[in-house]
């Protein structure tokens, strides 16, 4: 199936899908509409639980399962990765030669570095007030430890970048996650309800369990990102195969 | 202005399924398939927009405040990451591909199964 | 007048993502994929952020413009270190 004759079902099956989505958006509430029924109740809620954040608010606490079930597929997708990854009994590594760095990346990159390394951790702890929390953060987190790669060489990252502790503290996340979920089952409500004392609104200690899921998430996706990123890099600069042999 | 967000959440459906469908490189499916994950994104923020209202974050506006519909919000936010870690397992499979076969191209994949 | 200035904001970002996923789905060179991607995942998050959702907005920038492009740009120089070394 090449060319042409693959292009006329691929057409005409676009044109269905294009002309049904189409027909759909035209009945859809218009955009920018005003009534949001899910949102005004959401909405109210977090403000009852006194987290400012009210998109922090519905992740983890109002769907706080949800949010469980979207960091399980991440976990599974991280550990997949590592499996798929990982040096085979075939391959080996050839460290890569450090390559020179111009002085005013260097200076830029080790000045940059723990600034976004700051920015991520603000970011995940401030996630009840403020737009963020631990998806956004951990993201950052894992992004700033890469600025070593640019700034020095890629030896420097794996010294800071042992990849164990990151596969170890990944699952840490994982399991903070679903163990602060069974507190709300001791504490004699339901898996991952909000039973700790909600604190003053807009403060630090504000939104009852969420900071704290937030710490979990934050941990496990700064880590997960980390570990990824590590077999992605090892791959592309380090293992090779036999060679003249096809691995 | 009523329908244009939904429609262009559409569009970028449809263009990342094209490139996908007609893609000789499995690296450049993947990234087609970020493509027409995005699209999600788009669709769900254009079906919580409210307007006039300002971002769902009370920590420096008075309570009462009209705001855009969090729910979608924080629908999109968790899986823009979540996407990225499964598109990280499409490309490892990719790799893997490449280290058994030799060759990234679906076509010739195809014809080494026979 | 503010409504008519979000008008104009978000038919800028809306076309800006539309044009940018087409450039990225139509290119053929997954190298140069990866970087329009990137262009992608930086118009996303300004059209985010202009959507009042800075949530999705900061992690769409940190994802969508740094680490799935960079994953992508990783596996095409795997990729094409194995073929040069057969």
């Amino acid at each position: 199936m090449r060319g042409p004759i693959r292009r006329w079902p691929l057409a005409a099956g676009l044109a269905a899908t294009a002309a049904l989505l189409v027909a759909a958006c035209l009945r859809l509430p218009h955009f920018g509409g005003d009534r949001h029924p899910y949102g005004d109740r959401a909405v109210r809620t977090a403000l009852l639980q006194r987290t400012a954040n009210t998109v922090s608010s519905v992740n983890f606490d109002q769907r706080a399962l949800d949010t469980l079930g979207e960091e399980s597929i991440l976990f599974a997708a991280v550990l997949g990765t590592v499996v798929l990854l990982r040096q085979t009994r075939d391959e080996h590594r050839v460290a890569p030669q450090p390559a020179p760095v111009p002085p005013p990346l260097r200076r830029y990159g080790t000045l940059a570095l723990p600034v976004a390394l700051l920015i991520g951790l603000y970011v995940i702890a401030h996630g009840q007030l403020s737009p963020g929390g631990g998806f956004q953060g951990g993201v950052v987190v894992a992004t700033a430890l890469h600025l070593l790669y640019v700034a020095v060489d890629y030896r420097a990252l794996e010294r800071i970048r042992p990849v164990g502790p990151y596969e170890l503290a990944d699952g840490v996340g994982e399991a903070a996650y679903v163990l602060l979920g069974a507190a709300g089952l001791l504490a004699g409500s339901a898996y991952l309800a909000n039973t700790l004392p909600h604190g003053t609104f807009n403060t630090m200690a504000s939104g009852g369990t969420v900071p704290l899921l937030n710490a979990a998430v934050g941990m496990e996706v700064a880590s997960g990102v980390v570990v990824l990123l590590a077999h992605f890099l090892g791959q592309a600069l380090e293992i090779v195969g036999e060679e003249g042999e096809r691995t | 202005m009523t329908v244009l967000p939904y429609l262009v959440a559409v569009w970028i459906f449809l263009i990342g399924v094209y490139g996908m469908a007609t893609s000789r490189n499995l690296v450049h499916a993947v990234g087609c398939l970020a493509v027409t994950q995005s699209s999600t994104y788009v669709l769900l923020l254009a079906v919580g927009y409210r307007r006039g209202a300002t971002a769902p974050v009370f920590s420096d506006i008075p309570v009462g405040t009209p705001v855009v519909d969090p729910v979608v919000q924080a629908l999109a936010l968790t899986d823009v990451v979540v996407g990225a870690t499964v598109t990280a397992l499409l490309l490892a499979l990719v790799v893997q591909t490449d280290k058994r076969h030799g060759t990234v191209d679906p076509d010739e994949l195809t014809e080494l199964k026979g | 007048m503010g409504d008519a200035l979000d008008d104009a904001l978000l038919a800028a970002g809306l076309l800006l993502v539309a044009a940018a996923a087409t450039a990225a789905a139509l290119c053929r060179d997954p190298a140069r994929q990866a970087v329009l991607l990137s262009l992608l995942g930086l118009g996303l998050a300004l059209l985010f952020t202009v959507l009042q959702a800075p949530d999705v907005g900061l992690s769409q920038l940190a994802v969508g413009s740094a680490v799935t492009p960079l994953m992508l740009l990783l596996t095409v120089r795997k990729v094409r270190r194995r073929k040069r070394h057969e």
